[in-house]
């Protein structure tokens, strides 16, 4: 199949383009990065079929951060016959940069010209046969959010995939071309050899690109001779990069300055916007009062409601198929597995949802509308205390929702110090998948006051991750703070089905986890539950497998106030999937339903023991997907368990802490 | 005349780059996004905490750090006044 590769700046629309052509719905953000993975997916039209892969937004192939090095190395291995460069017709300027350094790259390219709509509401015009004569490539005016100028692109692609030339080099001044040509002619056999686009390479070398000679296999004569062409470019070393960025500058000011018949005027309300959001006062106000909304709205009356509305629909469904199994004669094994295990169990879980898809809900409206960029704008002073920087927050953001993206997300950030210390200290942001255990536990021991103690859990949560950060900042990861270059996306307003097709893609996954790990966790753990370590059926729960592993653990957990073996077993589950630990107890417990759980587990434990335990279970470490994801991520096995013990540490201290000063303290009983 | 610092305008003031100091990749990442010698910015805001600030160029927004913003020497709006704090 023809394949294509799809680049772009972040925030030009390269998602939404994407998901034009393809059909697949794929996460779409207003923020730097949210394009963690390449993705692919297939454009289908008349014309036959083309796999289009879809790369990191990025600002030039330069490769400062990891996405960029990600979408450079995919550029240059894949054999793909097209590349397709979205550009933002509104930041023409800037996104041509990366224009000229595909076009370098001696491949058909197609230049897609998005944000038609918003260019015209701008008053902005632009000459796009012009601009794609001066260019030497097609240039295709669309919107990829009306879909105005879909198919003509479609044509356009199949068309330039099939019988496209390269277009020649950029034409850039007089002295900057002709170093190029020099060392051009240089690396020309290693070029071929090699495979690699000459005059992409040549840019390169003439950078000070070390790696690029690397990747050339230049001998050192060649070396010198280059070293001396650049010297004639720019003296100092140093210089080499930023004058040829320069020039590239240069030429895209000459091809705008006649391709550009208007300059698009800043959209007023935007501007507007952001004098109330990064007032001088307002701002930080504003910036809490909406996470607190936020927090409200998932965790307070209407969050409440839902949930409450799921639940009697689990437990009239567990009723059903009880008195279904009971009058068919089902033997009582099947029953308990079913009703206890199966229904009881996922149906805990999925009782969560609501709550759940709110939080993914709005998380994705902040981000779809340019907020998180801002969100970063006024974050960053704080968050540089912890050897962090603005860039974090979104990652550590997302960890309220789910931990294993949140990490990934951190690959946005361009310092690899930075993401490393972030990647650490997401999972101290309580997940969303944790929620079930504080939902549960303070709604018995502290009836009305709910929403604050989750709060306050939510905070200790970001309390630890500051002393924690200190620490790295300190030990560890001692390095001054990396610079900090954001870009400040125009707010765009998010439309409803694409801000609801993220809820429920995000939702979608919780679901799957809750439809497959915690299904078969829970007939697992009925199995172990039922069986002794002699594989006999166990008479009492405390006799099989689980009793036994729990009771070993038991004695460790005393001291933190919860040293009972059905608690121990509960948390080995959370390490496995967090969902699971209400399931894991109730089926412990031996509860069918949502009340007969509540009576247990109020009969087991003390306020404080339950504050303990929640304390615990946000600071432990995080499910198995999410260990696995930042394992990944760290590059080292060593690493992410390195930071699980810590995690564990830091949670077993802490827990310990809240637990023996409650106990002293005049406030407990 | 020499000329001052970018940190040194006051929110709204326009100016011209002269030159772009500070470590190299910063520097590459900045010429790259378009910030090179002769370039017109705007200083728009300083966020709540003072920092980090926020320009505009080539029709864009963009925020960096004071501290970065303090080896961009440019050229044009004027001096902050006495009185008003230099940070």
């Amino acid at each position: 199949m023809v394949k294509a590769l799809l680049c772009g700046n972040p925030n030009c629309g390269k998602t939404t383009l994407y998901n034009r052509l393809t059909g697949q719905r794929q996460y779409v953000g207003n923020w730097s990065g949210v394009t963690v993975d390449k993705a692919q997916g297939v454009l289908r039209t008349r014309e036959g079929e083309m796999l289009i892969l879809d790369l990191p937004g990025i600002y030039s192939l330069s490769a400062l951060s990891m996405e960029e090095k990600a979408a450079r190395g995919s550029i240059l291995q894949e054999e793909a016959e097209l590349i397709l460069n979205i550009v933002d017709g509104t930041h023409l300027e800037r996104s041509l940069y990366l224009s000229l350094q595909l076009i370098e790259l001696g491949r058909p390219v197609v230049i897609a010209l998005n944000m038609l709509d918003e260019l015209r509401a701008q008053k902005g015009g632009v000459d796009c046969a012009l601009l794609g004569r001066e260019l030497g490539v097609p240039v295709i005016p669309i919107s990829a959010r009306s879909g105005e100028g879909i198919e003509l692109l479609q044509r356009e692609v199949f068309r330039q995939a099939r019988q496209g030339r390269p277009p020649g080099a950029p034409a850039y001044d007089a002295d900057t071309r002709r170093a190029l040509e020099k060392i051009q002619r240089l690396i020309a056999d290693a070029c071929r050899a090699r495979r690699c686009p000459p005059v992409f390479f040549a840019a390169r070398l003439l950078a000070g690109e070390e790696e690029a000679a690397q990747e050339l296999g230049l001998s050192s004569k060649c070396l010198r001779e280059i070293e001396e062409i650049s010297g004639q470019y720019a003296a100092l070393r140093d210089d080499r990069a930023q004058r040829l960025a320069a020039a590239r500058y240069r030429l895209i000011e000459r091809i705008t300055g006649r391709a550009v018949r208007q300059s698009a005027v800043l959209r007023e309300w935007s501007e507007q916007m952001d004098k109330l959001v990064l007032h001088r006062l307002l701002a930080l106000p504003v910036f809490f009062f909406m996470l607190f909304a936020v927090f409200s709205v998932t965790f307070g009356p209407p969050g409440r409601w839902l949930k409450g509305g799921i639940e009697q629909l689990i437990a009239a469904a567990g009723e059903v198929f009880s008195r279904l199994l009971f009058s068919c004669d089902a033997p009582g094994w099947t029953r308990s597995l079913i009703v206890e295990a199966v229904i009881g169990g996922v149906g805990g879980v999925l009782s969560f949802l609501p709550q759940m898809a709110l939080l993914f809900f709005f998380l994705s409206l902040l981000e779809d509308s340019g907020y998180m960029a801002r969100a970063a704008f006024l974050t960053d002073r704080l968050l540089r205390v912890l050897g962090l920087n603005g860039k974090s927050f979104i990652p550590m953001l997302m960890g309220f929702g789910c931990t294993t993206p949140a990490v990934m997300a951190a690959r946005a950030m361009d310092n690899e110090r930075d993401r490393q210390r972030t990647i650490l200290l997401i999972p101290f942001m309580s997940c969303g998948a944790r929620l079930p255990i504080y939902a549960l536990f303070s709604g018995i021991f502290f009836p009305g006051r709910e929403g604050t103690v989750v709060f306050c859990l939510y905070l200790l949560g970001m309390a630890v991750a500051v002393l924690c950060g200190l620490c790295l900042k300190k030990t560890v990861f001692y390095r001054d703070s990396s610079p900090f270059i954001l870009e400040l996306p125009p707010y765009r307003l998010p439309r409803l089905c694409d801000t609801l097709l993220h809820t429920w893609e995000r939702s979608r996954g919780f679901l799957c986890k809750a439809g497959t790990v915690i299904f078969s966790m829970n007939i697992v753990l009925w199995l172990l539950q039922h069986v002794t370590p002699g594989l006999q059926p166990a008479s009492g729960a405390q006799e099989s497998v689980f009793g036994a592993l729990g009771s070993l653990l038991a004695p460790l957990l005393r001291p933190l106030g919860f040293g009972s073996w059905q608690a121990a077993v509960a948390l080995l589950c959370g390490l496995v999937a967090k969902e699971s630990v209400v399931s894991a107890l109730s089926l412990l417990y031996g509860a069918g339903d949502a009340a007969a759980l509540s009576a247990a587990v109020a009969a087991r434990f003390t306020p404080l023991s339950a504050l303990s335990f929640m304390v615990f279970c946000l600071l432990y470490p995080p499910c198995l997907s999410a260990f696995v994801t930042i394992c990944r991520e760290l590059g080292s096995l060593r690493r992410a368990l390195a930071a699980a013990a810590f995690q564990t540490g830091v949670a077993y201290l802490v827990s310990f802490l809240i637990y023996s000063f409650g106990l002293i303290s005049p406030l407990n009983g | 005349m020499s000329g001052h610092m970018l940190s040194d305008l006051r929110p709204g003031q326009k100016a011209v780059i002269l030159s772009v100091g500070g470590e190299r990749r910063f520097r590459l990442r900045l010429a790259e996004l378009g910030l090179i010698p002769g370039t017109q910015v705007q200083l728009r805001r300083r966020a709540p905490l003072g920092d980090p600030i926020e320009i505009r160029l080539r029709g864009y927004a963009l925020s960096i750090r004071l501290k970065e913003a303090r080896k961009i020497e440019v050229q044009g709006g004027e001096r902050i006044g006495k009185g008003a704090p230099v940070r």
